[in-house]
């Protein structure tokens, strides 16, 4: 049973919910709030922003000032947004195609100038909301309705993607680890820079479906069979890794913020003007 | 062609001096207007022939405190400025052609959740690439409908970089009104010729800012309409507000509906709203009007070139007469009926194929010829070819 405080940060309007029962986007909703509760945050002070999909109805379901944008853009409003007003704490949750499909370029770049948005990604390896096709994430070889023979191309690693793209904070686990989830969350929103959180979970209905893992209790123990801390992925070879998933922070460093480098800018365009 | 007494360019009896006046670009006129008026927020991405409102807009809007941002597409650009306008800032993205393609669906957001930004278009030809360096004006048509979906559309089209100045004043002003986008419609030509613009003094201006809640937090409904403006007032995030902003048809409490009657309700205010304030919207210009047997109805860059016709035509003893659409939409139709009433034709001179001929003819519901004259070359067209065009059908 969710806590008090953790209730308070619910829209009951809202509800009843249109996850399927079992979703784990409930999960990881959970998870985000209790962060937001241990970390004293101020309902009319937090900004939750989202793009469309399953996942991104999150925004809708959470007691603060909402954005629910369009497929894809959502880090783009949280940009202006963050950018207008940088004492706001702006947290992101996105699908895994809403991030990595339509929405890859913002993220990218949203990663490249590190402005101080947490990103939550409810990673299901699938299009859960227009029902079950493929999506930059889903590995290659699963089934979908878009790859009724299989789908023959490669998957993406959200998180070495953010990586790569110059994330501040970058974390991976599942909704077997709530808690975990958690933690991270918390850390991504304590990070002054744009922090990813990826979140690992199941679409039981449109995924699970087509691929052995029908219900939603077959997929915690899937996600606790394959998940391998970090730590101890290290010591493993690539086969041994194939198919796991590798759960822990892979990065956590300091550099210049976004919305810091430009209040730079204002110190000396006002020196100049 | 002003619509009230506060946008009359100052009456000083010593006349202008240095400060006041500037020789700007249109691009720059339209930057420095969109400060005066109270932008503090920009977010775009380069376009020939926009570019320039951007590159001013970076370099000032530091200077004041507000915030410019490059993204990294037009997407991002519209986004990133509904994102700052629903944290409270006033903001404007500017654009050309392909860029205003792109900004369509975010658009239609900011139409539905009723969010105040200004967007810019500088027309240049063509679909696709076309031509970036030519003008046209082949916009107009997805000014008024290029995002999917009804809403009432306030869009304006300068003819002169002193208007490029004075409605991007006006732009924002009945963007904040209306909480709603605002489009001005420029073109290639005016916004990269240099005129000299009389300025507006900051402490004379009367700028309008969106109507903030006056209840308390746990009273806010955020899309109850005021009775007589049909407008919801707006908080801000960050303003101890909690609210829920979204693209889908929301009740008034801005929750998602699938109720008929709410999305009816809701659908026919953004319509209705725009309906209602029409007065305080539409502007227009008109010379020569008495007795007018042609009347030259043009806009934008081609505006110019037709009021130089006329005045040709009346001096040659031809009854010609000048309307020209400052606010495209809502288009002045009414006002356009009813001056024309007994005129034996009504030209259209365009720079496209015939868009805003096809809005003149239903308002003239056959009551007088109306012919459109297109020209696609990407140039503007010359006085004396519309001059020509009103002696053959006097
Ligand atoms: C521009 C646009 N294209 C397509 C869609 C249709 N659409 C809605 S949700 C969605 C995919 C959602 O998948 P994901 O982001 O992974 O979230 P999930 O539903 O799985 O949580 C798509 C393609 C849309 N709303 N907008
Ligand atoms: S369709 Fe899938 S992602 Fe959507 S609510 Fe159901 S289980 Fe969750």
């Amino acid at each position: 049973m969710p806590s008090t405080e953790v209730l308070g940060w619910l829209r009951t309007r809202f509800m009843p919910h249109i996850w399927c029962p079992g979703c784990g986007h409930g999960v990881i909703m959970h998870a985000l709030i209790r962060a937001l509760v241990e970390l004293n945050k101020d309902k009319t002070q937090t900004v939750i922003a989202s793009g469309i999909g399953c996942s991104s109805r999150m925004a809708g379901y959470i007691n603060a000032c909402t954005l629910h944008s369009t497929h894809g853009r959502s880090l783009a409003f949280a940009t202006g947004v963050k950018l207008h007003k940088p004492e706001l704490t702006v947290v992101d949750v996105m699908g895994d195609g809403d991030c990595s499909a339509i929405g890859g370029n913002h993220f990218i770049h949203a990663c490249r100038r590190n402005i101080d948005i947490t990103a939550v990604i409810m990673n299901n390896n699938i299009y859960g909301m227009t029902g079950g096709q493929a999506s930059p994430t889903t590995p290659a070889g699963a089934w979908a309705s878009t790859t009724p023979y299989g789908a023959i191309d490669p998957s993406f690693d959200l998180c070495k993607l953010a990586e790569g793209a110059g994330a501040s904070y970058v974390a991976r686990t599942t909704i077997a680890n709530p808690k975990q989830a958690e933690t991270f969350i918390m850390n991504g929103i304590r990070k002054k820079g744009f922090s990813v959180i990826e979140v690992v979970t199941h679409c039981h209905t449109q995924f699970g479906r087509k691929n052995d893992r029908r219900l939603p209790i077959d997929n915690y123990r899937y996600f606790k069979e394959v998940s391998v801390p970090l730590t101890k992925s290290k010591t493993m070879t690539p086969e041994e890794l194939a198919g796991k998933v590798v759960c822990g922070e892979f990065v956590d460093k300091d550099v210049p913020e976004y919305t810091e480098q430009y209040a730079k800018v204002i110190e000396s365009a006002r020196k100049k003007g | 062609m002003f619509s009230d007494e506060r946008d009359r360019p100052e009456q000083r009896p010593a006349g202008p001096t240095a400060r006041d006046v500037a020789f700007w670009q249109g691009n720059t006129a339209l930057a420095h207007g969109a400060l005066l008026a109270g932008c503090n927020f920009f977010g775009g991405y380069p376009i020939t022939p926009s570019t320039e409102i951007a590159e001013v807009m970076a370099e000032e809007l530091p200077k004041i405190g507000g915030k410019f941002i490059q993204m990294e597409d037009e997407i991002g650009g519209i986004a990133a400025v509904i994102g700052a306008s629903i944290a409270g800032a006033k903001a404007l993205t500017a654009t050309s052609g392909p860029g205003f393609s792109l900004k369509q669906e975010n658009l239609g957001l900011a139409y539905i959740a009723e969010i105040p930004i200004v967007v810019v278009d500088v027309m240049r030809g063509g679909p696709s690439t076309g031509v970036p360096t030519k003008t046209a004006q082949q916009d107009v048509m997805q000014a008024r409908w290029g995002t999917h979906g009804d809403h009432g559309t306030i869009c304006y089209a300068p003819s002169s970089v002193q208007e490029c100045y004075d409605l991007a004043i006006k732009a924002f002003d009945m963007a904040e009104r209306f909480r709603q986008p605002v489009l001005i419609l420029s073109d290639e030509v005016v916004g990269h010729m240099r005129e000299k613009v009389t300025k507006k003094d900051p402490n004379k201006l009367k700028i309008v800012n969106r109507v903030r809640p006056s209840v308390p937090p746990d009273k806010f409904t955020p899309y109850e309409a005021d009775p007589v403006t049909k407008v919801p007032a707006m908080a801000a995030f960050g303003d101890g507000y909690s609210w829920h902003v979204t693209g889908l048809t929301t009740n008034d409490w801005g929750f998602p509906t699938n109720n008929p009657s709410e999305i009816e309700k809701k659908m026919l205010r953004l319509v209705n709203k725009i309906d209602k304030g029409r007065k305080e919207i539409v502007e227009y210009e008109m010379e020569y009007m008495d007795g007018a047997n042609v009347i030259v109805v043009a806009y934008g860059s081609v505006g110019r070139s037709a009021l130089r016709a006329v005045r040709d035509a009346r001096t040659r003893g031809i009854p010609a007469g000048f309307f020209r659409p400052v606010t495209l939409w809502p288009f002045p139709g009414e006002e356009l009926a009813r001056m024309a009433l007994g005129a034996k034709i009504i030209l259209v001179p365009e720079l496209n194929c015939g868009q805003m001929v096809l809005e003149v003819e239903r308002v003239i519901r056959g009551r007088s010829e109306v012919r459109g004259m297109s020209l696609v070359n990407g140039e503007l067209f010359k006085p004396s070819a519309i001059r020509r065009m009103i002696e053959e059908v006097a």
